[in-house]
């Protein structure tokens, strides 16, 4: 079985200063196969696609694909040998067109001829399954259709190794099921597969045998049929974990804390990123909020905190109108906001600062005078350090060198020890392992059986269903609807946030 | 064989500062390389320099008072640098201050002297700092870079403060040389300990900053605007007045170094007043990485450039200017030794190596 492998991967090892992304990593696909890459964050999964893409050379180990070594040092040259990667954010021209991103590039020959390269398009599309309008502009496409035009590009440049890096993570359900239809064409017409991914249920769904890498180590390679998630867990995370997240219960009262209604903000060009978005939040609730990245969620958050503004309705909280009052009165009435935008740095830490510069960020107005108390601030990052678990050298140590988990107890820690009545916060375990998430959630539902209202904005619909009391769909700014999350499913979730409402027709 | 960048594990603090102190000795060596090849010996040169600024009372006299204009220049300077806003006007901010000083000096000459100095600092430091807020006032209002505005007013200044040496300031008893006339005795600052009593007002400026830097929350917020104005906006902070607090502060530091230099080395006002020590300072403040005692050290090295500069035109009939070659070879190897703090350069060779 092993000398049918394709592209083999040996004893590949890769250091970023004293970090040892790749440790003797070895890993072997075959033709025809779907080969999941699974690991937490950290464990070196880019990392090693990264080398067999061509983009970081490796100090030590070799690749072989079809018998022969490779040295790649550039991706141009893992180009040339077959392998094509869609990386998680694509790498596309916005304002070109499907077809000239996808020619892109390419080196031989001066003049397009467009009506021949539209009908090998078609062909290639037609082979795989994947369906993309030519000349339809980049910007006009969902991210299906821009994922789909990756996946075209890299299989008209010749690619016969596709490296996909969590594909899933910005699709909904159904474009993920219409993925795995195209990777399966794929895999029947000979193509070797590589999907990373740290979703447990579409390894299983998906792959024919599973790679698991821990701390820089390839651990297991696995039979996918052979295999459960519980034991994928454990190689995973190296000690056996519990996969159930619990849905805390709040006794006390129920009221309303929070009333939103028909709020809207359009941007400079006058589209809607809000479009009369109405809900209640309750005291003791999580209300989930599920949506396509983009639909409206950094501006619910924002506005609702005093940092952006709304071009109508009303934010009302406590009965009191807060729409319009600056980020600082809002603070003080006890909202609270942990919103991690993407890059999780870009607002709500400060990077370059130390933990505890970054605990007094909002309390460091409390001390009268002109100057800061820092050992207040001490003590209270000693306190958060502790009852939060961080792993770090020391509570002056710089918040960006802390991993990401570290870095989001910080952040969690800070906003909590504010005791909130309000809690917001937006995709609080994105970029965390599995450890660290179940934390955060343990974290979110403590605060929620001592009456803290929270909003959470999330993007793993499995997580939103099992932790959340609510969930608010929105498309494009708007509220397709308000479900139960005891009662709903993920699929219903899913046509909700491609702007389908139940009984309305479903357009593919 | 194959070359490539790497990058390193974080570097220690000690680590850093010693790869920057060899960055210095390395770029003193290399300028001597070149004095070698001009036909000077290298070592006698900079004995000659340092001889030049400290080896009679008078020479290190005159470093200080070259240190003490620099470092006000750059306190200012780091102040705006802190929250990340480039003003690269503190020559502009000099010359306000300096003719703010002027005006005070010239309008109101029968002033005491305890009354004529506090106005001068005063109206020296309101100027240079209003004359700060302009870029600030714009980059708030309609976001334009202070970078080019900063760097313009420069030029509006200087040629501000010649047109009144060439006209209405021009002193008529000074038989058509286009120059002012002095300031009165009580417009100059006294001597303390044979230096003009500037190394005193320096010296406070530096604890200021330090501790504006390192205690207060205006300097906190000016840190956090300088990293992140979103993380500043909700962690509730009044951006746009702490921006133009700092602006402000800025102008006025750069802006009562020009009052001093006016006050007590040149006793009047001229357009040649700086010497180009408002650039001078963006280096410095950057070598010392913004730190208030850091650029008291860097100040002065730059200053005993500048004075044993000077020494060397009057000793060995070397151009001044040789200082300037140094000062610009020190920033080039420091910039250097940055890439060297992050990164390495791994050299592999062939590729029978790769089987590990």
């Amino acid at each position: 079985m092993e000398d049918k492998a394709y592209i083999r991967l040996e004893g590949i090892t890769k250091t970023f200063g004293t970090v040892k992304a790749n440790s003797n990593v070895s890993l072997s696909v075959k033709k025809g196969e779907i080969h999941a890459l699974l690991g937490e964050n950290g464990s070196g999964k880019s990392t090693l696609v990264n080398i067999m893409a061509g983009l970081y050379a490796p100090e030590a180990g070799t690749i072989t694909i079809g018998g022969r070594e490779r040295h790649f040092s550039s991706p141009g040259d893992a180009i040339a040998a077959g392998v094509g990667m869609v990386h998680q954010h694509f790498k596309l021209v916005e304002v070109m067109t499907a077809k000239e991103n996808i020619i892109l590039g390419r080196k031989e020959g001066l003049a397009v001829r467009g009506r021949e390269l539209t009908e090998q398009i078609y062909q290639i599309g037609k082979k795989y399954g994947l369906i993309v309008n030519p000349d339809k502009k980049v910007y006009d496409m969902s991210v299906g259709e821009k994922q789909t035009v990756e996946i075209l590009k890299m299989l008209y440049r010749g690619a016969d190794i596709l490296i996909l890096d969590e594909p899933t993570a910005v699709l909904t359900p159904q474009e993920t099921a219409t993925l795995f239809g195209i990777l399966r064409n794929m895999r029947a017409e000979g193509c070797a597969i590589i999907i990373i991914t740290h979703k447990l249920n579409e390894v299983m769904e998906i792959s024919d045998r599973v790679t698991v890498l821990r701390r820089g180590e390839s651990v297991a390679t696995l039979d996918t049929a052979a295999t459960s998630p519980r034991e994928l867990t454990e190689l995973m995370v190296g000690r056996p974990m519990s996969l159930e997240i619990h849905r805390a219960s709040y006794e006390g009262k129920r009221e309303t804390l929070l009333r939103v209604k028909d709020l809207t903000a359009a941007d400079r060009d006058g589209v809607h990123r809000l479009n009369h978005v109405s809900f209640h939040l309750h005291r003791g609730e999580i209300l989930g909020v599920a949506g396509i990245a983009g639909s409206g969620q950094k501006e619910l958050c924002e506005i609702i905190a005093g940092l952006d503004k709304a071009t109508g309705g009303t934010v009302e909280y406590n009965g009191e109108m807060i729409l319009g009052l600056s980020p600082r009165e809002i603070i003080k009435k006890g909202v609270s906001m942990s919103f991690i935008p993407e890059d999780r740095l870009g607002m709500g830490l400060v990077a370059g600062m130390s933990i505890v510069d970054n605990v007094l960020l909002k309390s460091y107005r409390n001390n009268p005078g002109p100057f800061v108390d820092r050992k207040a601030g001490a003590r209270l990052a000693d306190k958060i350090i502790r009852e939060f678990d961080i792993s770090t050298p020391g509570k002056w140590h710089t918040v960006k060198d802390l991993s990401g988990g570290n870095i989001q107890k910080v952040l969690l820690g800070r906003e909590i020890e504010l005791h909130p009545q309000l809690l917001i916060t937006a995709y609080p375990v994105r970029g965390l392992d599995i450890g660290a998430s179940y934390n955060i959630y343990d974290t979110l539902n403590a605060q929620k059986e001592q009456g803290v209202a929270i909003l959470f904005i999330g993007e793993d619909l499995d997580v939103l269903l099992a932790l959340c009391d609510r969930i608010m769909v929105i498309h494009a700014g708007a509220v397709m609807d308000i479900v139960d999350a005891k009662t709903a499913s993920k699929e219903e979730i899913g046509m909700l946030m491609l702007g389908h409402r139940p009984g309305e027709e479903a357009a593919v | 064989m194959t070359v490539q960048i790497v990058k390193k594990a974080a570097v220690s603090r000690r680590r850093q500062t010693a790869y920057r102190v060899f960055a210095v000795l390395a770029a003193l060596a290399a300028t001597g390389l070149v004095m070698a090849l001009a036909g000077y010996n290298p070592f006698v040169v900079y004995y000659k320099m340092i001889e030049g600024s400290t080896m009679t009372a008078y020479r290190f006299q005159e470093t200080i008072h070259k240190a003490i204009p620099l470092i006000t220049l750059s306190l200012g300077v780091a102040v705006a640098f802190k929250m990340k806003f480039w003003n690269i006007g503190g020559e502009g901010q000099f010359y306000l201050g300096a003719f703010g000083a002027a005006l005070v000096a010239f309008q109101a000459p029968e002033l005491p002297m305890w009354a004529m100095l506090p106005a001068m600092m005063l109206a020296g430091m309101l100027l240079g700092g209003l004359w700060a807020l302009i870029p600030a006032l714009l980059k708030a209002k309609f976001g334009a870079s202070e970078t080019l505005v900063t760097l313009m007013l420069n030029y509006i200044a200087i040629k501000w403060v010649t047109y009144l040496q060439y006209g209405p300031w021009k002193d008529p008893k000074a038989s058509g040389f286009p120059k002012m006339p002095k300031f009165a005795d009580a417009a100059v600052l006294p001597k303390v300990f044979g230096v003009h009593a500037g190394w005193i007002i320096t010296l406070a400026a530096v604890v200021l900053v330090w501790i504006l830097f390192s205690r207060s929350k205006l300097g906190y917020e000016i840190a956090v605007l300088g990293e992140s104005e979103a993380t500043a906006r909700y962690a509730g902070m009044n951006t746009v007045r702490t921006m133009l607090i700092a602006v402000l502060l800025s102008g006025g530091l750069c802006g009562l170094a020009g009052m001093m230099q006016a006050s007590a080395v040149e006793r009047s006002l001229s357009d040649v007043l700086s010497g180009g020590m408002g650039f001078t300072a963006i280096i410095t403040a950057w070598l010392a990485r913004l730190n208030p005692p850091a650029i008291v050290g860097v100040c002065f090295f730059f200053a005993i450039l500048l004075q044993g500069g000077s020494y060397l035109q009057t000793s060995m009939q070397i151009p001044s200017s040789v200082a300037a070659v140094i000062q610009g070879v020190v920033l080039f190897f420091v910039l250097a030794s940055e890439f060297f703090i992050q990164y390495r350069i791994q050299i592999s060779r062939g590729e029978k190596k790769e089987v590990a």
